[in-house]
């Protein structure tokens, strides 16, 4: 038997204490033992961006660290984007631009939008179609998702 | 999938790293860094390591400093501690270049630069990068430590000259000579994914000729390598199509590329010398800035 882990996860400012054992992975810890279900499981090995989101700050693939690796980590999932009933800039977006179809792979692209946006304010249109490119939307919804986060990003620039 | 089971061991040093591995290593146990390729792997159950030694804790690795001509990258720097220049003049900018060719934007925010060594995957970019630019990479066990040259580590397919009990702290590279050109280009069929090909080239330039040549391809044959034949091509000549043209033929003389069931060995082989080229023109441009 492998040893278990107690251990506290912060995800948007709540902390979380659940046992896990080594081998399960951020995504699955969060979804299953914390109800933050927001992040979605793609492909569990690194390619889709499905369940991207932000440790201290910067988006990474939940599915490809350990939840044991995350203890005193700030996490950031889809959930905590909203303030209230004010969606963040990128969400209102998102909708404006018409950039979902099914959803399953929003909040991966929203994670890693916000992610880039706020280490990248002034990212170029070049930097930006690369960066997008790292998430799968199997809708082929990529054009309208890139004006999205073009218009989110202008918005957010210009300031409240 | 999910990863078979196995015991997580937080390291805070480098000497307790080297101690948990030394133990665990002939139980397959491995170090964790990044993760980005080896959770993947175990993911498909192709690695089962029945220990993992984590070494992000460790504060020291993840040192990145240029100091008496030498930049040192510690084993926990990241792929996107590259995304701007990290020194002055074209060893920067073309590391920065390398690094938007790895992966995609979150994998590179943890990933390291250090791991894709020890992972020594055909078609690495950092790995071409520490055989064409003779990094010095340093081993550390509870036997001691040793350094390694970047050509000797890479020894094929995921196969490196690391001990199973030693881990690979830091890897250094001289800084060239401040009038050392860089050129690298490189094929993939998608964004993000591994390249069926790429080429590193530097050299300098003096009385209108090139010397000190260096020309490596990567993800062609089953480890990146110097081609001796393309830099004799290259140097003592003028910078132009010519002296391109006659390095990218030694470079599709000189392989012996892998074969894949999308991929023949005569199509990488066409793919290097095109790459060969775009690098060194590449290069010439950055002279002209």
């Amino acid at each position: 038997m492998t040893r278990k882990h107690d251990i506290t996860l912060t995800i948007n400012g709540h902390d979380h204490a659940i046992t896990v054992d080594a081998r399960r992975t951020l995504a699955d810890a969060i979804r299953d033992q914390c109800g933050q279900t927001g992040t979605h499981i793609g492909c569990e090995h690194g390619v889709c961006g499905s369940c991207t989101l932000l440790l201290d700050g910067v988006p990474v693939r939940s599915c490809l660290i350990f939840a044991v690796q995350c203890v005193g980590v700030a996490i950031r999932t889809v959930e905590g984007l909203a303030q209230g009933d004010e969606l963040h800039p990128l969400q209102r977006s998102f909708i404006e631009h018409h950039a979902l179809q099914c959803g399953f792979c929003t909040p991966g692209f929203l994670m890693l939008a916000v992610g880039i946006l706020e280490n990248e304010p002034n990212i170029s249109d070049a930097d930006l179609r690369a960066a997008l490119s790292s998430n799968l939307c199997r809708c082929t919804g990529y054009a309208n998702i890139v004006k999205a986060v073009r218009a989110a990003a202008d918005e957010l620039r210009a300031g409240p | 999938m999910k990863p078979a089971a196995f015991e997580y061991h937080a390291a805070r040093s480098v000497e307790e790293a080297v101690a948990t591995l030394a133990e665990v290593a002939p139980d397959q146990g491995r170090i964790l860094a990044g993760g980005q390729s080896l959770v993947p792997t175990m993911a498909f159950r192709l690695a089962t390591p029945e220990h993992l030694v984590d070494i992000n804790g460790i504060e020291e690795l993840g040192r990145l400093a240029v100091e008496d001509g030498v930049l040192s990258i510690g084993a926990c720097v990241r792929h996107a501690a590259f995304h701007r220049p990290v020194t002055d003049g074209g060893l920067g900018a073309i590391l920065t270049f390398m690094a938007g060719h790895i992966g995609h934007y979150p994998i590179r925010q943890r990933g390291t630069f250090c791991g894709s060594l020890a992972q020594a995957d055909p078609s690495s970019e950092w790995c071409l990068a520490a055989v064409t630019l003779d990094a010095t990479i340093t081993a550390q066990s509870t036997r001691g430590r040793r350094t390694i040259a970047g050509a000797d580590f890479i020894q094929g397919i995921m196969t490196t000259a690391l001990e199973d009990d030693e881990l690979l702290v830091e890897t250094r590279i001289a800084l060239p000579a401040a009038d050392t050109r860089f050129g690298f280009a490189e094929f993939s069929r998608r964004a993000g994914d591994f390249a069926l090909a790429m080429a590193l080239v530097s050299f300098r330039l003096s009385g209108g000729v090139m010397h000190d040549a260096r020309l490596g391809i990567g993800g062609a044959e089953d480890h990146p390598r110097r081609i001796p034949q393309a830099e004799a091509a290259l140097d003592g000549q003028p910078p132009g199509s010519q002296a391109f043209e006659a390095a990218a033929a030694a470079v599709a003389a000189a392989l012996d590329p892998m074969e894949d069931a999308g991929t023949s060995a005569q199509y990488r082989r066409e793919l290097a010398q095109c790459l060969a080229r775009r690098a060194l023109e590449s290069a010439a441009e950055s002279a002209a800035a």
